[in-house]
Protein backbone atom coordinates (compact mmCIF):
# COMPACT_ATOMS: atom_id res chain seq x y z
CA UNK A 1 0.00 0.00 0.00
CA UNK A 2 1.40 3.53 -1.01
CA UNK A 3 2.29 5.40 2.33
CA UNK A 4 1.82 9.55 2.10
CA UNK A 5 3.67 11.69 4.16
CA UNK A 6 1.26 12.96 7.22
CA UNK A 7 -0.67 16.19 6.75
CA UNK A 8 -0.85 17.65 9.86
CA UNK A 9 -2.19 21.43 11.49
CA UNK A 10 -0.06 23.68 12.00
CA UNK A 11 -0.15 23.03 15.84
CA UNK A 12 1.05 19.54 14.82
CA UNK A 13 -1.94 18.01 15.64
CA UNK A 14 -4.09 15.58 13.25
CA UNK A 15 -6.28 17.38 10.31
CA UNK A 16 -10.16 16.47 11.59
CA UNK A 17 -12.87 15.32 9.21
CA UNK A 18 -15.72 14.97 9.18
CA UNK A 19 -17.25 12.91 6.62
CA UNK A 20 -20.43 13.06 4.30
CA UNK A 21 -22.11 10.58 2.31
CA UNK A 22 -25.40 8.09 2.62
CA UNK A 23 -23.27 4.75 1.68
CA UNK A 24 -21.96 3.27 5.00
CA UNK A 25 -19.42 1.41 3.27
CA UNK A 26 -18.20 4.34 1.01
CA UNK A 27 -17.93 6.67 4.64
CA UNK A 28 -15.41 3.57 5.71
CA UNK A 29 -13.71 4.29 2.53
CA UNK A 30 -13.30 7.79 2.81
CA UNK A 31 -11.95 6.97 6.90
CA UNK A 32 -9.52 4.49 5.42
CA UNK A 33 -7.91 7.09 3.52
CA UNK A 34 -7.85 9.86 6.50
CA UNK A 35 -5.93 7.38 8.86
CA UNK A 36 -3.58 6.72 5.78
CA UNK A 37 -2.97 10.67 5.52
CA UNK A 38 -2.72 10.92 9.52
CA UNK A 39 -6.06 12.82 9.95
CA UNK A 40 -8.36 12.35 12.64
CA UNK A 41 -12.64 11.30 12.09
CA UNK A 42 -14.54 14.38 13.71
CA UNK A 43 -17.82 13.26 12.66
CA UNK A 44 -19.39 11.38 10.33
CA UNK A 45 -22.75 12.16 8.89
CA UNK A 46 -25.45 9.92 6.16
CA UNK A 47 -27.18 13.27 5.08
CA UNK A 48 -26.76 16.68 4.43
CA UNK A 49 -29.14 18.15 7.67
CA UNK A 50 -27.14 15.97 9.98
CA UNK A 51 -23.77 17.30 8.15
CA UNK A 52 -24.67 20.61 9.25
CA UNK A 53 -25.44 19.30 12.87
CA UNK A 54 -22.28 17.29 12.98
CA UNK A 55 -20.50 20.42 11.92
CA UNK A 56 -21.17 22.61 14.52
CA UNK A 57 -21.08 19.96 17.23
CA UNK A 58 -17.68 18.80 15.80
CA UNK A 59 -15.98 22.13 14.06
CA UNK A 60 -13.63 19.93 11.63
CA UNK A 61 -10.70 21.17 9.74
CA UNK A 62 -11.96 19.82 6.48
CA UNK A 63 -15.44 18.21 5.36
CA UNK A 64 -16.09 15.43 2.49
CA UNK A 65 -19.62 16.12 1.28
CA UNK A 66 -21.28 13.61 -1.29
CA UNK A 67 -23.57 15.17 -3.25
CA UNK A 68 -26.86 13.10 -4.13
CA UNK A 69 -28.21 11.91 -0.63
CA UNK A 70 -31.57 11.72 0.98
CA UNK A 71 -33.36 14.69 2.80
CA UNK A 72 -31.00 17.05 1.96
CA UNK A 73 -28.34 17.00 -0.93
CA UNK A 74 -24.70 18.02 -0.33
CA UNK A 75 -24.70 21.20 -2.34
CA UNK A 76 -27.88 22.74 -0.08
CA UNK A 77 -25.66 21.05 3.01
CA UNK A 78 -22.40 23.09 1.57
CA UNK A 79 -24.35 26.71 1.40
CA UNK A 80 -25.60 26.74 4.65
CA UNK A 81 -22.66 25.04 6.23
CA UNK A 82 -20.90 28.10 4.94
CA UNK A 83 -23.57 30.37 5.55
CA UNK A 84 -23.07 29.70 8.84
CA UNK A 85 -19.11 29.41 8.99
CA UNK A 86 -17.69 31.11 6.35
CA UNK A 87 -14.13 29.61 6.92
CA UNK A 88 -15.77 25.72 6.32
CA UNK A 89 -13.57 23.77 4.39
CA UNK A 90 -15.68 21.50 2.11
CA UNK A 91 -14.35 18.82 -0.56
CA UNK A 92 -16.94 17.23 -2.52
CA UNK A 93 -17.19 13.75 -3.49
CA UNK A 94 -19.30 12.79 -6.04
CA UNK A 95 -19.50 9.94 -8.49
CA UNK A 96 -21.33 12.67 -10.51
CA UNK A 97 -18.51 14.24 -12.30
CA UNK A 98 -20.76 16.78 -14.45
CA UNK A 99 -19.77 20.56 -15.05
CA UNK A 100 -22.90 22.00 -13.87
CA UNK A 101 -22.73 20.31 -10.18
CA UNK A 102 -19.11 20.79 -9.93
CA UNK A 103 -19.67 24.79 -11.11
CA UNK A 104 -23.26 24.59 -8.26
CA UNK A 105 -21.15 23.08 -5.58
CA UNK A 106 -17.80 25.70 -6.45
CA UNK A 107 -20.47 28.45 -6.21
CA UNK A 108 -21.79 27.36 -2.63
CA UNK A 109 -18.68 27.64 -0.91
CA UNK A 110 -17.17 24.85 -1.34
CA UNK A 111 -13.13 24.26 -2.26
CA UNK A 112 -12.82 21.34 -4.53
CA UNK A 113 -13.83 18.48 -5.86
CA UNK A 114 -13.27 15.02 -6.64
CA UNK A 115 -14.85 12.18 -8.42
CA UNK A 116 -15.77 8.25 -6.77
CA UNK A 117 -14.11 6.34 -7.04
CA UNK A 118 -11.36 8.18 -4.83
CA UNK A 119 -7.94 7.62 -5.68
CA UNK A 120 -6.06 8.08 -2.95
CA UNK A 121 -3.36 9.79 -4.44
CA UNK A 122 -5.84 12.46 -6.27
CA UNK A 123 -7.43 13.22 -2.88
CA UNK A 124 -4.15 13.25 -0.81
CA UNK A 125 -3.16 16.21 -3.41
CA UNK A 126 -6.43 18.19 -3.18
CA UNK A 127 -6.22 18.36 0.82
CA UNK A 128 -2.67 19.48 0.59
CA UNK A 129 -4.26 22.31 -1.87
CA UNK A 130 -7.19 23.16 -0.17
CA UNK A 131 -5.45 22.95 3.71
CA UNK A 132 -2.32 25.03 2.08
CA UNK A 133 -5.35 27.77 2.25
CA UNK A 134 -5.71 27.17 6.14
CA UNK A 135 -4.35 29.10 8.65
CA UNK A 136 -4.44 26.03 11.13
CA UNK A 137 -2.71 23.79 8.59
CA UNK A 138 0.74 23.65 7.64
CA UNK A 139 -0.51 23.12 3.86
CA UNK A 140 2.89 20.68 3.42
CA UNK A 141 2.84 17.04 4.62
CA UNK A 142 5.29 16.62 7.42
CA UNK A 143 7.18 13.79 6.90
CA UNK A 144 6.27 10.14 8.30
CA UNK A 145 8.62 8.82 10.73
CA UNK A 146 11.91 7.33 9.50
CA UNK A 147 11.17 9.05 6.16
CA UNK A 148 13.83 10.95 4.52
CA UNK A 149 13.05 14.68 4.00
CA UNK A 150 15.21 16.25 1.07
CA UNK B 1 -27.86 0.25 -31.49
CA UNK B 2 -25.43 3.37 -30.99
CA UNK B 3 -21.53 2.17 -30.26
CA UNK B 4 -20.93 5.77 -29.28
CA UNK B 5 -23.17 5.95 -26.82
CA UNK B 6 -23.02 2.87 -25.55
CA UNK B 7 -19.09 3.00 -25.47
CA UNK B 8 -18.80 5.49 -22.70
CA UNK B 9 -20.53 3.09 -20.19
CA UNK B 10 -18.25 0.27 -21.47
CA UNK B 11 -15.01 2.34 -19.98
CA UNK B 12 -16.55 3.81 -17.63
CA UNK B 13 -17.14 0.15 -15.94
CA UNK B 14 -14.36 -1.04 -16.74
CA UNK B 15 -12.50 1.99 -15.05
CA UNK B 16 -14.10 2.31 -11.55
CA UNK B 17 -14.48 -1.81 -11.37
CA UNK B 18 -10.75 -1.92 -11.52
CA UNK B 19 -9.71 1.03 -9.66
CA UNK B 20 -12.65 0.39 -7.03
CA UNK B 21 -12.25 -3.13 -6.62
CA UNK B 22 -8.52 -2.77 -7.25
CA UNK B 23 -8.04 -5.67 -9.53
CA UNK B 24 -8.44 -6.92 -13.39
CA UNK B 25 -11.64 -6.74 -15.20
CA UNK B 26 -12.25 -8.94 -17.77
CA UNK B 27 -15.57 -8.55 -20.66
CA UNK B 28 -16.42 -12.34 -20.36
CA UNK B 29 -19.70 -11.92 -22.77
CA UNK B 30 -21.54 -9.66 -24.79
CA UNK B 31 -24.56 -10.20 -26.91
CA UNK B 32 -27.93 -8.47 -27.81
CA UNK B 33 -31.04 -8.45 -26.01
CA UNK B 34 -34.03 -7.06 -27.25
CA UNK B 35 -36.59 -8.82 -24.74
CA UNK B 36 -37.84 -7.60 -20.96
CA UNK B 37 -34.57 -7.88 -19.04
CA UNK B 38 -34.48 -10.59 -16.61
CA UNK B 39 -32.18 -9.79 -13.38
CA UNK B 40 -29.33 -12.30 -12.60
CA UNK B 41 -29.43 -11.07 -8.92
CA UNK B 42 -30.25 -7.17 -7.44
CA UNK B 43 -30.41 -4.81 -10.59
CA UNK B 44 -30.36 -0.77 -10.15
CA UNK B 45 -32.23 0.83 -12.81
CA UNK B 46 -30.74 4.50 -13.98
CA UNK B 47 -32.83 6.30 -16.99
CA UNK B 48 -31.29 9.52 -19.09
CA UNK B 49 -33.57 11.48 -20.66
CA UNK B 50 -32.95 14.21 -22.78
CA UNK B 51 -30.74 14.82 -26.13
CA UNK B 52 -29.82 10.99 -25.79
CA UNK B 53 -32.19 8.67 -24.14
CA UNK B 54 -32.29 5.32 -22.53
CA UNK B 55 -31.40 3.32 -19.89
CA UNK B 56 -28.23 1.15 -18.03
CA UNK B 57 -29.35 -1.94 -15.58
CA UNK B 58 -26.41 -2.67 -13.20
CA UNK B 59 -26.77 -5.98 -12.05
CA UNK B 60 -25.32 -8.47 -9.65
CA UNK B 61 -25.76 -11.30 -7.38
CA UNK B 62 -26.14 -10.26 -3.45
CA UNK B 63 -23.23 -12.30 -2.73
CA UNK B 64 -20.89 -10.31 -5.32
CA UNK B 65 -22.45 -7.10 -3.84
CA UNK B 66 -20.99 -8.23 0.01
CA UNK B 67 -17.70 -9.23 -1.78
CA UNK B 68 -17.49 -5.04 -3.25
CA UNK B 69 -18.99 -3.86 -0.19
CA UNK B 70 -15.77 -5.13 1.57
CA UNK B 71 -13.60 -4.40 -0.86
CA UNK B 72 -15.02 -1.28 -1.02
CA UNK B 73 -15.00 -0.69 2.94
CA UNK B 74 -11.81 -2.17 3.20
CA UNK B 75 -13.27 -4.07 6.01
CA UNK B 76 -14.91 -7.27 5.85
CA UNK B 77 -19.07 -6.29 5.89
CA UNK B 78 -21.88 -7.97 7.22
CA UNK B 79 -24.77 -9.10 4.26
CA UNK B 80 -27.77 -7.54 4.45
CA UNK B 81 -30.23 -6.52 2.37
CA UNK B 82 -29.51 -2.50 3.19
CA UNK B 83 -25.90 -3.80 2.17
CA UNK B 84 -26.66 -4.94 -0.70
CA UNK B 85 -29.14 -2.62 -2.05
CA UNK B 86 -26.52 0.42 -1.19
CA UNK B 87 -23.70 -1.25 -3.15
CA UNK B 88 -26.04 -1.94 -5.90
CA UNK B 89 -26.76 2.09 -6.39
CA UNK B 90 -22.95 3.32 -5.32
CA UNK B 91 -21.81 1.05 -8.17
CA UNK B 92 -24.30 2.23 -10.58
CA UNK B 93 -24.00 6.01 -9.12
CA UNK B 94 -19.78 5.67 -9.87
CA UNK B 95 -19.96 4.22 -13.20
CA UNK B 96 -23.03 6.20 -14.35
CA UNK B 97 -21.41 9.24 -12.93
CA UNK B 98 -18.17 8.63 -14.75
CA UNK B 99 -19.65 7.78 -18.14
CA UNK B 100 -21.66 11.33 -18.08
CA UNK B 101 -18.62 12.89 -17.39
CA UNK B 102 -16.91 11.55 -20.69
CA UNK B 103 -21.04 12.21 -22.77
CA UNK B 104 -21.32 15.77 -20.91
CA UNK B 105 -17.55 16.34 -22.52
CA UNK B 106 -18.94 14.91 -25.57
CA UNK B 107 -21.44 17.86 -25.87
CA UNK B 108 -24.77 15.75 -24.77
CA UNK B 109 -27.08 17.65 -22.45
CA UNK B 110 -29.90 14.99 -20.69
CA UNK B 111 -30.65 14.17 -17.16
CA UNK B 112 -29.91 11.13 -15.54
CA UNK B 113 -32.60 10.17 -13.07
CA UNK B 114 -31.67 8.15 -9.11
CA UNK B 115 -31.14 4.36 -9.73
CA UNK B 116 -34.19 2.12 -8.71
CA UNK B 117 -33.25 -0.93 -7.25
CA UNK B 118 -35.33 -3.95 -8.36
CA UNK B 119 -35.24 -6.91 -5.64
CA UNK B 120 -38.27 -8.37 -7.11
CA UNK B 121 -38.72 -12.07 -9.27
CA UNK B 122 -40.38 -9.63 -11.73
CA UNK B 123 -38.43 -8.72 -14.94
CA UNK B 124 -37.81 -5.46 -15.89
CA UNK B 125 -40.11 -4.29 -18.20
CA UNK B 126 -38.96 -3.36 -21.89
CA UNK B 127 -39.96 -0.31 -24.04
CA UNK B 128 -39.59 -0.05 -28.34
CA UNK B 129 -36.27 0.99 -28.02
CA UNK B 130 -34.83 -1.31 -25.78
CA UNK B 131 -32.42 -2.74 -27.93
CA UNK B 132 -30.08 -3.85 -25.33
CA UNK B 133 -26.39 -4.35 -24.84
CA UNK B 134 -25.21 -7.08 -22.27
CA UNK B 135 -22.43 -7.29 -20.86
CA UNK B 136 -20.55 -9.39 -18.59
CA UNK B 137 -17.34 -8.05 -17.01
CA UNK B 138 -15.59 -10.49 -14.60
CA UNK B 139 -14.01 -8.22 -11.64
CA UNK B 140 -12.17 -9.49 -8.58
CA UNK B 141 -15.26 -10.32 -6.65
CA UNK B 142 -17.44 -11.71 -9.61
CA UNK B 143 -19.19 -11.07 -12.62
CA UNK B 144 -21.10 -7.85 -13.08
CA UNK B 145 -23.69 -7.74 -15.62
CA UNK B 146 -24.27 -4.13 -17.75
CA UNK B 147 -27.43 -3.50 -19.95
CA UNK B 148 -27.53 -0.80 -21.77
CA UNK B 149 -30.10 0.90 -24.54
CA UNK B 150 -29.21 4.25 -25.67
CA UNK B 151 -30.42 6.32 -28.75
CA UNK B 152 -30.76 10.09 -30.11
CA UNK B 153 -33.59 11.64 -29.57
CA UNK B 154 -33.44 13.75 -32.36
CA UNK B 155 -32.60 11.08 -34.89
CA UNK B 156 -35.60 9.01 -33.77
CA UNK B 157 -38.10 11.67 -34.09
CA UNK B 158 -36.40 12.01 -37.77
CA UNK B 159 -36.83 8.58 -38.20
CA UNK B 160 -40.56 7.79 -37.03
CA UNK B 161 -41.29 11.11 -39.15
CA UNK B 162 -39.60 9.98 -42.25
CA UNK B 163 -41.43 6.44 -42.06
CA UNK B 164 -44.75 8.54 -41.77
CA UNK B 165 -44.09 10.36 -44.76
CA UNK B 166 -43.45 7.18 -46.78
CA UNK B 167 -46.66 5.32 -45.60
Amino acid sequence: MKQFAALLRKDNRPVRYLVVDDSVFARKNLIKMIEMFGGEVAGEAGDGLTAIAEYGRSKPDIVLMDITMPQMEGIEAVERIVRQHADARIVMVSSVGYQENILAALQKGAKHFVQKPVKPEVLYEILRYVLSDDPNATGVPVALAGESRS
Amino acid sequence: MRMELIQPFINAADAVFAESLQGPTKIMDLSMDEDTYRRKGVAALITIKGEIEGRVILDLSPDVAVKVASQLAGTEMEASEQLVRETVCELANMVIGNSVTLLNDAGFRFKVFPPEVHMDQAGLTGSVDTEALVICIETPCGEIYLNIAMHYLRRRRQERDTAHALD
